[in-house]
Formats: structure tokens, sequence, C-alpha cells
């Protein structure tokens, strides 16, 4: 089913910042290593501020690793990269653009045609079923429909890897459900390698292949669980699997969320 | 029974009895339905009539009133003197000319203060160094008033239309500029982050991002720079010169004509009004991607 050529790898990598005020540097992610395989889905899980969000600066070039390495495609990340398409929590809709207009953005670097970059995104409109908003702006849209145009705009690139950091967890509870479904379609029906960093363990759970656990700061990756459970490209349909709920507890008792609690 | 219905009652009894007791009534609170004013909103059209209404009155107040109290035209004129003394300018002063003097400095004015105040705003929010450099000359200047050089331009530059001008441009430069650079600093850095990730070039960036993010805060500069070039021009005029209804205003003072001079107020507070609806028409067609509610 999957495919084996490895799109992404971090090898060793750390990062390190000054530490604020002081001499000190403060290590964010220490000696993370992983790959995700072509069409795979891996979602990275972990208590807030355990560089997750360093890890997605990292693969999409906007910062340099202290050590180690990030291949994309077998060949190293050295600056922002057109092959990786990333996803915030924000939407980062441009509120001056109509909707097709945002997802043309991504291309209007790159020496394509006016016509040819207006059709793409036309088309990405269609897969994330958003052709009826094109010309509305994005304040005429609700949540929902505007994360769904943001990922009409990371797709528009046709990146080799979408990193999602946390794209639905400034929706409300149904319409996240009803988000993740709409994504998990998309990613699952055109075969998208996707990186999603999440503290929603469920979200984790009912959306990926592949989990893997990092500790808190410094950033490592402590545990790595493959999820045997069907349907993927429905997560309604994993979250009423009764195994879904045992992910969920194994992932609570590996970041020893019992204990803090107590 | 709570305090507040028995103060109700009091109020009450107060009012239909006619004794003081109304001292004793508490301040008005939400569990008291009788006594809370009715907060339902007015219709448009009310409104307009009410503002309409104001105004008539307020006209018929200032015709009659001061000569009631026996207040002489020379001191307050009355409207129908404003009216008779508006006619003797239009005849005998050239007013159409001074209007146009007036108007053309403060629109010109305006519009070279507004693209050298955003250019430099951008500019500064481009380089962080010269914004650092610059930065407390800028807000020397800022605080310095400006129309306090307008006598220094007129010894350089000569009783012509270089010192007004120069004067309104400087006064509607320092707003514009400080709100364009504001907005520069606080551009969202997740959307520059992103502009990054599709390999967009500085100037792209600037383009596509920062300068459509800057709109809405230029627009507001835009809106006081409108206010302050009337003033602008108009202490120049104060200050030096023979056209202009600042002119107008020095010109019937000398004479003792107040009416005069009230008219130049009314017709450059004119002038304001139009420029003001005109960028307020420009911020509209600008910023129509923000909902109305919240601009």
């Amino acid at each position: 089913m999957l495919n084996t050529a490895s799109v992404l790898d971090l090898i060793g990598v750390s990062k390190r910042f000054p530490a604020p005020g002081g001499r000190a540097w403060l290590t964010a992610i220490e000696r993370v290593s992983l790959n995700v395989h072509s069409g795979e889905f891996v979602a990275i899980v972990g208590p807030s501020g355990c560089g997750k969000s360093t890890i997605l600066n990292l693969v999409a070039g906007l910062d340099r690793p202290s050590e180690g390495r990030i291949l994309l495609n077998q060949v190293p990340v050295e600056g922002p990269n057109p092959s990786v398409g990333f996803m915030l929590q924000k939407d980062l809709l441009l509120p001056w653009r109509t909707i097709v207009h945002n997802v043309e953005f991504g291309l209007e670097a790159r020496a394509i045609s006016r016509a040819e970059r207006r059709e793409r995104a036309l088309r990405e409109l269609q897969r994330c079923r958003l052709s009826d908003f094109a010309a509305s702006y994005p304040y005429q849209l609700s949540g929902g429909m505007r994360q769904r145009a943001a990922l009409a705009r990371t797709l528009a690139i046709e990146p080799a890897i979408v990193l999602l950091d946390e794209p639905f967890s400034s929706l409300d509870a149904q319409t996240k459900l009803i988000l993740q479904k709409s994504f998990a379609q998309t990613i699952a029906s055109s075969a998208i390698t996707t990186l999603l960093i999440t503290h929603d363990l469920m979200e984790a759970v009912i959306m990926s292949d592949r989990i893997l656990v990092m500790s808190e700061r410094p950033g490592r990756i402590i545990e790595e669980i493959p999820v045997d459970l069907p349907d993927r490209d429905n997560p309604m349909a994993r979250i009423s699997a009764p195994r879904a709920r045992e992910y969920v507890d194994h992932l609570l008792a590996s970041l020893h969320l019992q204990e803090k609690a107590a | 029974m709570s305090t507040s219905e028995l103060s109700g009652a009091v109020e009450r009894t107060g009012a239909l009895g006619g004794e003081p007791v109304a001292r004793r009534v508490e301040p008005l609170s939400s569990d008291h339905p009788e006594a809370v004013p009715s907060t339902a909103p007015a219709s448009p059209t009310a409104v307009l009539i009410g503002s309409v209404a104001f105004g008539i009155l307020f006209l018929l107040a200032w015709q009659f009133v001061p000569p009631a109290l026996g207040v002489p035209s020379y001191i307050i004129p009355t409207v129908s003197d404003l009216a008779r003394e508006f006619g003797r300018m239009a005849a005998r002063e050239n007013l159409t000319a001074h209007i146009l003097s007036t108007v053309t400095i403060a629109t010109v004015g305006f519009v070279i203060g507004s693209l050298l105040g955003a250019a430099m705003g951008y500019l500064l929010g481009m380089s962080l160094l010269l914004e650092k450099v610059l930065s407390p000359y800028i807000l020397g200047l800022q605080i310095a008033p400006k129309v306090a050089f307008a006598p220094l331009f007129i010894m350089w530059l000569g009783y012509n239309a270089w010192p007004k001008l120069i004067v309104t441009i400087l006064v509607v430069f320092f707003p514009i500029l400080v709100n364009v650079l504001q907005s520069m600093k606080t551009v969202d850095r997740d959307l520059i982050n992103l502009a990054r990730a599709y390999s967009m070039s500085r100037l792209q960036i600037f383009w596509k991002i920062e300068v459509p993010a800057s709109m809405p805060a230029l627009m507001a500069g835009l809106r006081i720079g409108a206010t302050l070039a009337v003033i602008g021009v108009t202490v120049g005029e104060l200050v030096g010169g023979n056209t202009g209804l600042g002119y107008l205003i020095t010109f019937g003072e000398g004479q003792a004509n107040t009416a005069m001079v009230f008219n130049a107020i009314v017709l450059l507070t004119l002038i304001g009004i139009v420029l003001y609806g005109a960028v307020a028409m420009l911020e509209a067609r600008v910023l129509h991607y923000i909902p109305r509610a919240m601009r």
C-alpha cells in the first residue's frame, strides 16, 4: 500500500536558540530523527513547548538546524523550498484577496502564466469543495471553510509534503470533525504525503498512519506508534472504533498525562 | 423581594404623591424593567429628522437670541448678517479666487504630504536600521508644532504660495508617516513566513503583503491628514500673503468685520468636510474587503 520511498528525512537534528537575555542556549529539539514515506500520514504529538513547531520551521526551510541533516526527496533543505506546503492554526488568508486569488498566492513566485495559475487555483478549489466561493472574500467564509481554502492554497503548489501545524485547533468541536474528514478525504484521494503536528491525541489517532511522540523540552522522539486502523480517509469512522480509544489511552500513558493531572 | 423592587415602589408612590421621596430611589438596575429607558435603535429617518431639526433650531437661536440679549452685530453677527456679508464678499472681495487658492493649496499639500509621508513610512518600515537611527528625530519633529514654522518659510521664500504649501505638507506628513511605519512593524510574521516559504522575494513580500496590510492604517492616517491640511493652509494664509480664506480672516479682523471672519471659518470648515469626505470615499473603495461593521 505504501510506497517505500522516503520523502522527508530528519537525521539527528537539533536546534538551539539563544535564551532571552543571557548567554545560555535553549535546546528546542535534540537529536530528532524521523522519516515520512511517500503517501504516508504521520502525526507528531507532544506537550506544548516541545519543539513541534520548530520541526515545522526547519522542514519549511525558514530556519536552519544547529546539528543534523534534513533531506527532502534525498536533497538537503537549505532554505525556503517550493516543494513544502505548510498550514497553521491561523488560515493566513489575505483578507484583501478573493478566495481564488488567495489560492493563487503560492504560485505567484513561479514562472507560470496568469491563465494557468487561475486554472490550477480553480482545480484546487474544486478538490477542496469550495468552487462556489472562488469570488468571495475571506470574511464571508466560516472558519472551517477558510481552513479548507488554506488547504487549497497549500495544495496548489503541488508540494512533495504538506506540513499541518494544528490546523483544526481554533475550530469548534463539530466543525473540527467535519473538517478532519474533509481534509482526510482530500489527502487520501490524492495520496498526499503529510506531517501533522498536533496536541490533540484523538486527532492524531483518527487521521494518521503513524504517530511520533515527543518529550518535553528539549524535544526528543520517545515513541513511535504505527496506527493499525482501517478508514484513514474517514476519521468519523475511526473515532467510534473501540481501538481508537486504546491508542489514545496508550498515548496518555506515554506522555505521563495522568501523573501530571494528579 | 429585592431592594430595587422596593425602591421602584417608592419611586412610583413618590411620583404619584408628589412628595420629596425621590431622593431615596436607588440607581436603576436591570431587574427593574419599568424604569429602564428604551434602548431600541431609532430608525435612520428619525435620526435624520432629529439632526435637521437641531440644525434649524440652532440657526434660529443664533439669529434671534443675541439681538434679544442686546449683543451688537459686530460682536456676534446674526445668520442673516452672515448671508448678506457672504453676498458682498462674493461680489466685491473676489471670494471665488480666495476659495480656489485655499482649496488648491490644501489639496495639493495634502496629496504631496500624504505621498511623502507614506513613502517615508514604507522606507523606514523596510529598513530597521534607518528606523532606529531616525526615530528620535521623527518623534521630536512629530511633537514640534509644525504650524509655528510658517513665519520661517515666509522669511525664506517670500509672500507667495510656497510657505503655505510647505506648512500644509509638513502637517500632513507626520501622522501618515507614523501610521504607515507602525503598520509595517506590526505585519503578521506568519504571513511574511508564508510568503518566504513560497520563495517570494523581499520586493514581492513588500508589494503583496506589507503594502496591502498597511492600507487600514494608511487610510486612518489620511483621515487625520485631511483635517490637518486645512489647518496647515489656514495658518499659512493667516501669517502671510494676500490670498486665501485665512487671509480673509486677518483682513476681516483688521476691518472689525466679524461677519467676514465667521464666513471664512464656515467656508474653511466646508473645505475640510469635502476633503475628509473624499478620503472616506476612497477608504470605502480600498477597504471594501473589511466588513462594514468592523471598519
